[in-house]
C-alpha cells in the first residue's frame, strides 16, 4: 500500500529537504584537510573535474581540478556547492518500512527484514500476477557500473521486462534519432571541436544555465571569428550575445529547420559530394520540406523569415559549423524528428566528420551519456544492443552465463510503467534514482498511480517526494561514497573516485542490489567483489556492440584522463570524432536523411487554454531537485519557480513582477509568483520544474509521448493565466525552512 | 580615446599608467569581461569558498535591469592604481600592497564611517556590520601569492572573469585590454583589466554596443507587432 503514510506536510517537516548552509566543523574545516580526491561532479553530464577536500570521513569542501581538460578548473554553481549534500541532516540512515500508526511516518529496521520484507514481495506480486507485474525504474546520475549492473539485475534476478529509466525524460528523442540516421548514439565531436566551428548554431539548448561550461567552448570559437545562432522561446544568457536570435514559438523547430533546409536547397548551398557519398535519403527530405518557405515557417514559427534565411546562409556558407541542441528540441512528440531535422542540416552540408563540424545533443544527466549505453533501457542490452534482436540476446546470454530465454524481451518505457500501473496491472515497483512524483508530467496522476502500487521499495540517500510512497526505504550512496565511471556528454568515461563511506547504516547501492539478487536465488549472476569486476564484466559485454567499451579499463581512464569510446581494444587509442571520412554506423556505412515535415505539438493554444507554457531548468538547481533543494546556498540563488512573462502579456491581466498567478491546464493548476521580462516571447510562460506539491510545474505539463523515442512533451502545453494578487503573501514553501 | 570627450581630471594629479610591481600575481594580470557573464554565480558561490574568506563572498554580481535583459555583471575589486577608497578614508585604513593589491580595512584603524562606500566609482567596497569594518575582494590574496588563481576567477564558467598572463590573453582571446577609465569627470586607471573592441579609456557613462536584434529580440516590431 503505498499512499503516504502520515501527511505531505509532516513528511516534508521530518524528512526535507531541509537546508544545508555549512561545510561539517564549520568554515575553518577546509582550511587543513587531510586528504584531497580527484573525482568529478555530481551534477551534470558536463561531468566537470573537480578536487573534493576531506577531513576525516567527511567532504568538507572543493578545489579547481585545473589539470582536468573538459572544464580546466571551472565549476557552476552547483559544482562548487556540491559537497554540502555531505553531512546533511536528512541522509537516510537505516533502512525504513512505512508505518502510518507512527508519527514518522516509518518505523526504523534490520536490513534482514528490509531485505527480507522487500524479498517476500516481489515473490508474491510475481507469484500472484506474473513476472512483469513488478517493475523497476532506473536513473543516469547512477555511474556506469550501476547501470550495467541494474540491467541485469532487473532481467535476470527480477526477471522482469519492464525495467526503464530516467533518461527517458532528458534524450532519449536524441538517441532515437542518433540511431536510426547516424547508426550510433554519441556526441559527434569532443567538445574541444567547438572552437573550430565558423558557425554555431544552438537549439533549444540553455547552455548557460544548464551546461553552464560549454560557454566557454563556445567563447573559444567566437574569440576565433565564429558566429553565433541561438533559436530559443527565451533571450536565455547564451541567446543574449548571440550574432542572430531565432525567437521561437515552443513546438515549432521541425518547422524552422525545415524551413532552413529549403533555404539550403533553394540557394544550393549544399555539399553535393557529400551527399553523394555518404548519405542516403536526400531526395525524400527535400521534397519533404519543398513547401517549408521562410514565409511560410514565419506564420509558425513567429520568427522575421529573414532572420531564417540569414540563419541558412551563416550554416550553409561556412567551410565548419557545429550544431549543439539538448532538451529544448527532445522534449516534444516529435521529438525525434526534430532532431532529424537537425541532423538534415548537418547531412546537407557536409558537416559531419570534420574538425569543428557535427551535430550534437547536449546530454543533461550526470551520467546521460554512459546510462544510456550500458542497457536499462527497456529496449536495450549492454553495449547499447537491441533486446529484440536475437543476436544480441545470444551474445549478452554468454556473457551473462544464462539461456537465451532467461532474458526476458523488450518492456514498458518509464511513463507507460507509471500508466500500467495506474491500470493495475503492475503492481509492484524498486526504483532508484529517479524522482517521477516530480520529474514526470501530470504530477496528480502520477501520484495516483504510485498510490495504487501493492509494493514500492526505494534505494535513495535522501527521503524523495516519490520515496514518500515507500514501503520499504534502504538508504543507499551517494556519488562521493562509491567508485566507477561515468561518460560524460563528449563521450569520455571518466573515472569517479571515493571520497568517504557511506555514514550510518546506509550501503553502496551496488551491494544493496547484489544482496537482493541472492535472496532472490539469482546471487551466481551476481558474484562481485568490487565494482571494477562489474567494469571488467561491462568491457566484455559491450563488445562488439556500437558503444564498444572493450578496450576502456580503470587503470587507462585515470591516466589518459578519460577515453573516448568506442574503444574496441587495450591498444585501441579512442575515437574522439566520430564519422570521420564520412564513415556512418548505419548497416551501409551511409547517413541516412528522414524527411521532417512540421506537424503541430498534441496540444495547441485556443480561447480557453490561449498561452504556451514552457518548461525547464536554473542553473542553481538539478532535475527534480532531490539534492539541490537541500543545499541552502543554492536554494537562496532562486528559492521558489517563478512564472516568466513579457509585459505584453502581464498588462492586460494587470501582473507586474512578484504579483502571485495563477496557471491553469487541463491536467491541474498552480499559484506562484511572477517575473515580468521581455526576455520571453509575448505569447509564452516559462515555469522550472524542480520543485515538488503544489510548487511543482508538472502538475500542469502533458503526458503526450513522441511515438519512437516515448519521451513526453514537456516543452509544449496550452494554459491560461490570471492574477490572483500582490507581494505580500508568503512566498516561501515551509520546506525551505532550516530544522533549526 | 575617439569619440570621447576627455574632461580634465579634478583629483590629484596622476602619473601615467605603470608596469604594475610583480608580486603575488607574477607576470599575471586579472581581466572581466562583463559582456561574457551568463549570471550563474559561480563566482559568488566559490568566494565564499576561499581559505580567507570562509562563508562571505567578497563579489558582486548584479543584474543590470532585468525586466529587459539577462545581462549580468560581475564585480571584482578592480584594485585600482590611486584607490580612491584610500584617499577619502579618514583613518587612513586601506592599504594598498606592493603588488598594487588593495586591501580591506585594517580592522584596528577602520572606523566604520562608510566613506569607502560611496566614493569608490566601482561601487566595490561595503560596509560589514557584524564586524564594524570594511570588507571588500583582495584577489584571493591566500592563493595568488602561493601561485594559485582567484576563486571566481577559476570557476567562472563564461571566462568572464580570467587569470592569466597577458601572453596567454594575447593567444586565446580576442578584443583589447584596457585599464584606463572615465567616471564623469574623475580618470581612474585599475590594476584589473577589462576587455574592449579598441583600445583608449573606457567612458563608463556612454551608451555600450548593442546588435542589431536585441532592440526587438523577438522582431515583433517586424512583424505588425502579433506576437
Amino acid at each position: 500500500m503505498a499512499r503516504f503514510p502520515i501527511s505531505e506536510s509532516d513528511l516534508v517537516a521530518r524528512y526535507g529537504p531541509h537546508l544545508n548552509e555549512e561545510p561539517p566543523g564549520g568554515w575553518n574545516a577546509g582550511i587543513d584537510v587531510d586528504r584531497e580526491v580527484h573525482t568529478h561532479c555530481c551534477f551534470c553530464g558536463q561531468q566537470c573535474g573537480i578536487v573534493l577536500k576531506v577531513k576525516g570521513d567527511e567532504v568538507v569542501g572543493f578545489e579547481p581540478w585545473y589539470e582536468f581538460p573538459f572544464n580546466q578548473g571551472k565549476l557552476c554553481p552547483k559544482g562548487v556547492k556540491r559537497y554540502l549534500q555531505n553531512a546533511h541532516p536528512d541522509r537516510l540512515l537505516s533502512p525504513l518500512e512505512r508505518d502510518p500508526s507512527n508519527s514518522a511516518g516509518f518505523r526504523t529496521v534490520t536490513w534482514e527484514e528490509a531485505l527480507a520484507r522487500t524479498v517476500r514481495e516481489i515473490n508474491r506480486i510475481q507469484a500472484a500476477y506474473g513476472k512483469d507485474a513488478f517493475a523497476m525504474l532506473s536513473g543516469v546520475s547512477l555511474d556506469n557500473e550501476k547501470s550495467y549492473l541494474i540491467g541485469k539485475f532487473a532481467r535476470l534476478a527480477l526477471g522482469t521486462a519492464n525495467l526503464d529509466y530516467n533518461g527517458r525524460l532528458c534524450m532519449v528523442s536524441a538517441g532515437v534519432a542518433n540511431k536510426r540516421a547516424l547508426g550510433i548514439d554519441r556526441a559527434s565531436n569532443p567538445w574541444s571541436d567547438i572552437p573550430l566551428a565558423e558557425v554555431v548554431l544552438v537549439i533549444g539548448a540553455n547552455i548557460a544555465e544548464c551546461a553552464p561550461i560549454t560557454t566557454s567552448w563556445i567563447w573559444r570559437a567566437r574569440d576565433h571569428g565564429a558566429k553565433l545562432i541561438v533559436a530559443d522561446p527565451r533571450v536565455t544568457p547564451t541567446a543574449r550575445t548571440a550574432d542572430l536570435f531565432l525567437g521561437l514559438r515552443p513546438g515549432t523547430d521541425s518547422a524552422l529547420l525545415g524551413a532552413m533546409l529549403h533555404v539550403l536547397i533553394e540557394r544550393d548551398w549544399l555539399d553535393h559530394d557529400f551527399i553523394r557519398d555518404h548519405t542516403t535519403g536526400f531526395e525524400e527530405a527535400a521534397e519533404a520540406v519543398r513547401d517549408h518557405t521562410p514565409k511560410w515557417a514565419e506564420e509558425i514559427t513567429g520568427v522575421p523569415s529573414g532572420r531564417i534565411e540569414q540563419a541558412a546562409e551563416l550554416w550553409g556558407t561556412s567551410a565548419t559549423g557545429m550544431l549543439l541542441h539538448a532538451r529544448g528540441l527532445e522534449h516534444h512528440t516529435k521529438g525525434v524528428e526534430n532532431v532529424w531535422a537537425a541532423i538534415n542540416l548537418g547531412l546537407v552540408t557536409g558537416k559531419f566528420g570534420k574538425p569543428g563540424c557535427g551535430v550534437t545533443t547536449i546530454t543533461g544527466q550526470g551520467n546521460g551519456q554512459g546510462g544510456r549505453e550500458q542497457g536499462h533501457k527497456c529496449d536495450q542490452l549492454p553495449g547499447n544492443r537491441d533486446i529484440t534482436n536475437p543476436e544480441d540476446r545470444a551474445y549478452v546470454a554468454s556473457v551473462w552465463g544464462c539461456d537465451v530465454d532467461d532474458i526476458p524481451g523488450k518492456g514498458l518505457t518509464a511513463e507507460e510503467i507509471v500508466e500500467a500501473i495506474h491500470r493495475g496491472e503492475i503492481r509492484g515497483l524498486l526504483s532508484i534514482c529517479f524522482n517521477p512524483a516530480v520529474s514526470l508530467p501530470d504530477t496528480s496522476f502520477t501520484k495516483a498511480a504510485l498510490d495504487k502500487l501493492e509494493f514500492y521499495a526505494v534505494i535513495d540517500f535522501f527521503l524523495s517526494e516519490t520515496a514518500f510512497h515507500a514501503d520499504v526505504v534502504l538508504p543507499g550512496s551517494l556519488h562521493e561514497e562509491d567508485e566507477g565511471t561515468s561518460t560524460s556528454v563528449e563521450g569520455r568515461v571518466i573515472k569517479l573516485n571515493p571520497s568517504k563511506r557511506p555514514p550510518g547504516n546506509a550501503r553502496l547501492d551496488w551491494q544493496i542490489l547484489c544482496d537482493i539478487a541472492a535472496r532472490l536465488d539469482k546471487g551466481h549472476y551476481f558474484p562481485y567483489r568490487n565494482p571494477e569486476e562489474i567494469f571488467d564484466e561491462l568491457r566484455v559485454a559491450s563488445k562488439g556492440g556500437t558503444a564498444d567499451y572493450a578496450g576502456i579499463t580503470w587503470a587507462r581512464v585515470e591516466r589518459e584522463l578519460g577515453v573516448f569510446w568506442p574503444c574496441p581494444a587495450e591498444g585501441h587509442p579512442g575515437t574522439k570524432r566520430l564519422f570521420e571520412g564520412g564513415r556512418f554506423y548505419t548497416a551501409d556505412g551511409r547517413g541516412r536523411f528522414h524527411p521532417v515535415r512540421y506537424r503541430p505539438p498534441a496540444e495547441v493554444v485556443d480561447n480557453e487554454y490561449p498561452v504556451w507554457l514552457t518548461t525547464g531548468r536554473v542553473v542553481s538547481q538539478y532535475l527534480s531537485g532531490t539534492q539541490t533543494r537541500r543545499i541552502g546556498p543554492l536554494v537562496a540563488q532562486y528559492p521558489e519557480p517563478l512564472c516568466e512573462l513579457h509585459p505584453r502579456l502581464a498588462d492586460p491581466h494587470g501582473i507586474s513582477t512578484g504579483d502571485l498567478v495563477r496557471v491553469t491546464s487541463r491536467r491541474g493548476s498552480m499559484t506562484l509568483a511572477a517575473k515580468v521580462v521581455a526576455t520571453i516571447r509575448p505569447d509564452t510562460i516559462f515555469i522550472p520544474y524542480h520543485w515538488a506539491g503544489h510548487q511543482a510545474a508538472n502538475q500542469l505539463t502533458n503526458r503526450a509521448l513522441d511515438p519512437l523515442s516515448k519521451i513526453p512533451e514537456f516543452k509544449v502545453s496550452a494554459v491560461r493565466i490570471e492574477r490572483v494578487g500582490g507581494p505580500g503573501i508568503p512566498l516561501v514553501d515551509e520546506r525551505d525552512m532550516d530544522l533549526q | 580615446m575617439s569619440g570621447v570627450s576627455v574632461p580634465v581630471s579634478i583629483g590629484v594629479k596622476r602619473t601615467p599608467a605603470t608596469q604594475p610591481v610583480a608580486g603575488a600575481f607574477g607576470n599575471s594580470i586579472f581581466v572581466i569581461d562583463q559582456s561574457r557573464c551568463i549570471g550563474c554565480k559561480a563566482c559568488v558561490q566559490a568566494c565564499e569558498e576561499c581559505g580567507t574568506h570562509r562563508g562571505r563572498t567578497m563579489i558582486h554580481l548584479e543584474e543590470v535591469d532585468r525586466a529587459v535583459t539577462t545581462q549580468t555583471a560581475p564585480m571584482v575589486c578592480m584594485h585600482c592604481e590611486d584607490p580612491t577608497c584610500a584617499e577619502v578614508c579618514p583613518a587612513d585604513a586601506i592599504k594598498q600592497n606592493e603588488d598594487g593589491v588593495v586591501q580591506s580595512s585594517l580592522k584596528p584603524r577602520c572606523i566604520g564611517c562608510s566613506n569607502c562606500v560611496l566614493a569608490c566609482p566601482f561601487g566595490v567596497p561595503k560596509y560589514v556590520a557584524d564586524f564594524d569594518q570594511m570588507m571588500k575582494c583582495d584577489m584571493c590574496y591566500d592563493r595568488t601569492s602561493i601561485g594559485r588563481k582567484p576563486m571566481c576567477a577559476s570557476v567562472c564558467p563564461s571566462d568572464a572573469l580570467w587569470f592569466g598572463t597577458p601572453e596567454e590573453f594575447g593567444a586565446t582571446r580576442s578584443g583589447t585590454l584596457v585599464n584606463e577609465w572615465w567616471f564623469g569627470s574623475q580618470y581612474v586607471a585599475t590594476k584589473v583589466r577589462t576587455v574592449a573592441h579598441s583600445p583608449g579609456a573606457i567612458d563608463v557613462l556612454a551608451a555600450t554596443e548593442v546588435r542589431p536584434w536585441q532592440d526587438d529580440p523577438f522582431g515583433l516590431n517586424e512583424l505588425g507587432g502579433a506576437p
